[in-house]
């Protein structure tokens, strides 16, 4: 017997026998997706407001001194110097996105879904912090991009200057991905303790800014080593000291010396900030260990 | 083949309270009831089959696969529904479920199909490019119930799938989780602390009490052999009790119904011809199903 023709057919449940991608696809879309809701794609107008008020901000900045250099011949700053002059507005803009990646997930309960996957917890972890290290690194790096063309377009002396400038530029985006990983591995891991967004940013903020004090009140004591070892006890001023180890003149042209002295100590404040990276990680993947099963 | 086999399971957490104590039990595919009264260790069971938590001690084994030692493999054709809310409020159920088909390694486009498949299926339609915020609570956990089937799973897992809906919530949810067991040729386990809401739509029934198993099996083994003949007289019930046990009926008294255990078909007439001896107004005689919660009913039954 067969069916009347002409009839549109409920085709009802249709089971699925196409691939199903392997664990690197599934950590690309996970960070794709991280990388996306920090620059609030995919999301509320409202939810892209904060984030790209801070981009325009790093743009306007670095055009500004783009120009002036341009027409001035006057370096208000150099490549790696931008990071270092921005962190404040890093600061907020981690304080905002990284509660956005890992709080808004906490307080939704939504975690049981993605547990219950394949996906491993570690690599929802792994896929957050490196969405939040790519959009650190994107909102430094990208301004100082911009920097570099248009010093590159405005100097005069052909490939020569171009190279010169490639070789200030390049050592400045480094620069921009170590500010990234430490701001993005604290950020991140503050964020996860809670599901209030609020208290994320408001933590992030205390933890980045109130540090700052204590740094001030260790570099003007009378001993000259705890001078130089001050600015390990602040997230900021520990990158800053790394910077001042390896990129020497490029962060801290000559006639500035005096603002940042680390003395010898320049491996110290790199293995400190190793350490401080990997911890914040560690933490962060026993956190969720801790998460996943509860 | 075997659903969901365990072997001593047994769960204690710090060594002092006992989720599930040696809990063995074998589940053949279909629709599964688990029931037990909230702490009963549904949920550590759970857990337990999504490899999220290890066992203290004892084997599970989901679709052929262990849990432990290889809980990818089961993740990866296990759909969850947990109790608990579990929507960002800020997306639409169309985003969220296809982000998620996308985490179970759907490939994008797949994703995005299989998504509104999965709502559609459910029955959400055009408010599913709605944010979820805006939900009702039965949409929200279609939305659940969605996302669990977005990746094709030959196993459902749904914690308390009907809790916080309505009458007609709870029986339109039901009767979704029976579609899918029957139509959609996917096994289905529903935990539930209401025995009866399960009981009209699983084939199997599992029952834990203290993380102990109380009794597993089929469902048609736990009513068939225990069929009752339901008499309702508008007088003289209690006349009426008296002459049954004399005719080695095995009756009992519940409300104003007598439940008399149907042996055959004489048990019948026994009635009729004790009704008409008492000369009693007869309101009804009919043929019912032993409620399974008589089945695990601890207390002994009500005589008169």
């Amino acid at each position: 017997m067969s069916e009347p023709s002409g009839v549109i057919h409920d085709i009802g449940y249709q089971r699925y026998t196409g691939p199903r991608l392997g664990r690197r696809h599934v950590f690309g879309a996970l960070y794709l997706h991280g990388l996306r809701t920090a620059f609030g794609f995919g999301r509320s107008a409202k939810a892209k407001i904060f984030p790209w008020l801070v981009v325009g901000i790093l743009v306007v900045v670095a055009a500004g001194v783009t120009a002036v250099r341009a027409q001035a011949g006057v370096v208000i700053m150099t490549y790696a110097q931008f990071p270092d002059v921005m962190s404040w507005l890093v600061i907020f803009f981690v304080a905002v996105v990284a509660p956005e990646l890992v709080s808004r997930d906490l307080h939704s309960g939504v975690l049981p879904l993605y547990f219950s996957r394949p996906l491993p917890r570690g690599d929802y972890v792994l896929a957050k912090l490196a969405a939040l290290f790519t959009a650190l690194w994107l909102l430094l790096g990208a301004p100082q991009l911009l920097m570099f063309l248009g010093a590159a377009f405005s100097r005069d002396d052909g490939m020569k200057g171009v190279a010169e400038e490639l070789g200030d530029v390049l050592p400045g985006m480094l620069y921009a991905g170590l500010w990234a990983v430490v701001f993005g591995a604290i950020g991140l891991l503050i964020a996860s303790l809670t599901g209030k967004r609020a208290f994320a940013a408001g933590g992030i903020v205390a933890v980045f800014l109130m540090t700052t004090p204590i740094v001030g009140t260790l570099s003007i004591m009378p001993s000259q080593t705890v001078n130089e070892l001050a600015l390990l006890a602040s997230p900021p001023t520990l990158v800053q000291g790394v910077g001042v180890w390896t990129l020497g003149d490029l962060l801290v042209p000559p006639g500035t010396e005096d603002t940042v002295r680390i003395g010898d100590f320049g491996p110290l404040y790199a293995v400190v900030l190793v350490a401080v990276v990997a911890g914040a990680v560690a933490l962060l993947l026993a956190r969720y260990r801790k998460v996943a099963t509860s | 083949m075997t659903l969901i086999a365990t072997q001593s399971l047994t769960k204690t957490y710090g060594g002092r309270v006992t989720a599930l104590a040696d809990l063995t039990v074998t589940v053949a595919p279909g629709i599964v009831g688990l029931v037990g009264a909230n702490g009963a260790g549904k949920s550590t069971f759970i857990k337990i089959m999504l490899g999220l938590i290890a066992p203290t001690s004892g084997t599970v084994r989901v679709l052929d696969l262990d849990p432990t030692t290889d809980p990818a493999a089961v993740r990866a054709r296990v759909g969850y529904m947990p109790e608990h809310d579990a929507l960002p409020p800020d997306l639409s159920a169309a985003e969220l479920v296809t982000h998620l088909g996308r985490m179970s390694g759907l490939p994008a486009t797949v994703a995005r199909e299989r998504a509104s498949e999965a709502l559609r299926h459910v029955g959400l339609y055009e408010e599913r490019y709605r944010q979820v915020g805006g939900y009702s609570t039965g949409m929200k956990q279609r939305v659940k119930l969605a996302q669990a089937l977005v990746h094709d799973p030959d196993l459902l897992l749904l914690d308390e799938p009907t809790n916080g809906l309505d009458p007609a919530g709870r029986d339109a949810m039901l009767a979704l989780i029976q579609r899918i067991g029957t139509e959609f040729g996917i096994s289905v386990l529903v935990c539930s602390h209401l025995l009866g809401e399960v009981e009209r739509i699983c084939d199997t029934l599992v029952a834990i009490d203290g993380g102990r198993l109380l009794r597993a099996d089929h469902i048609s083994a736990m009513t068939s052999a225990t069929d009752v003949l339901a008499v309702e007289v508008s007088e003289g019930t209690d006349q009426l009790a008296a002459r049954l046990a004399e005719l080695r009926l095995p009756v009992r008294r519940e409300g104003r119904l007598l439940l008399v255990e149907l042996a055959d078909d004489d048990t019948y007439d026994l009635i009729l011809r004790a009704v008409a001896d008492l000369e009693l107004p007869l309101h009804r005689l009919d043929q019912r199903r032993h409620r399974v919660a008589e089945l695990f009913a601890q207390r002994e039954p009500s005589h008169v």
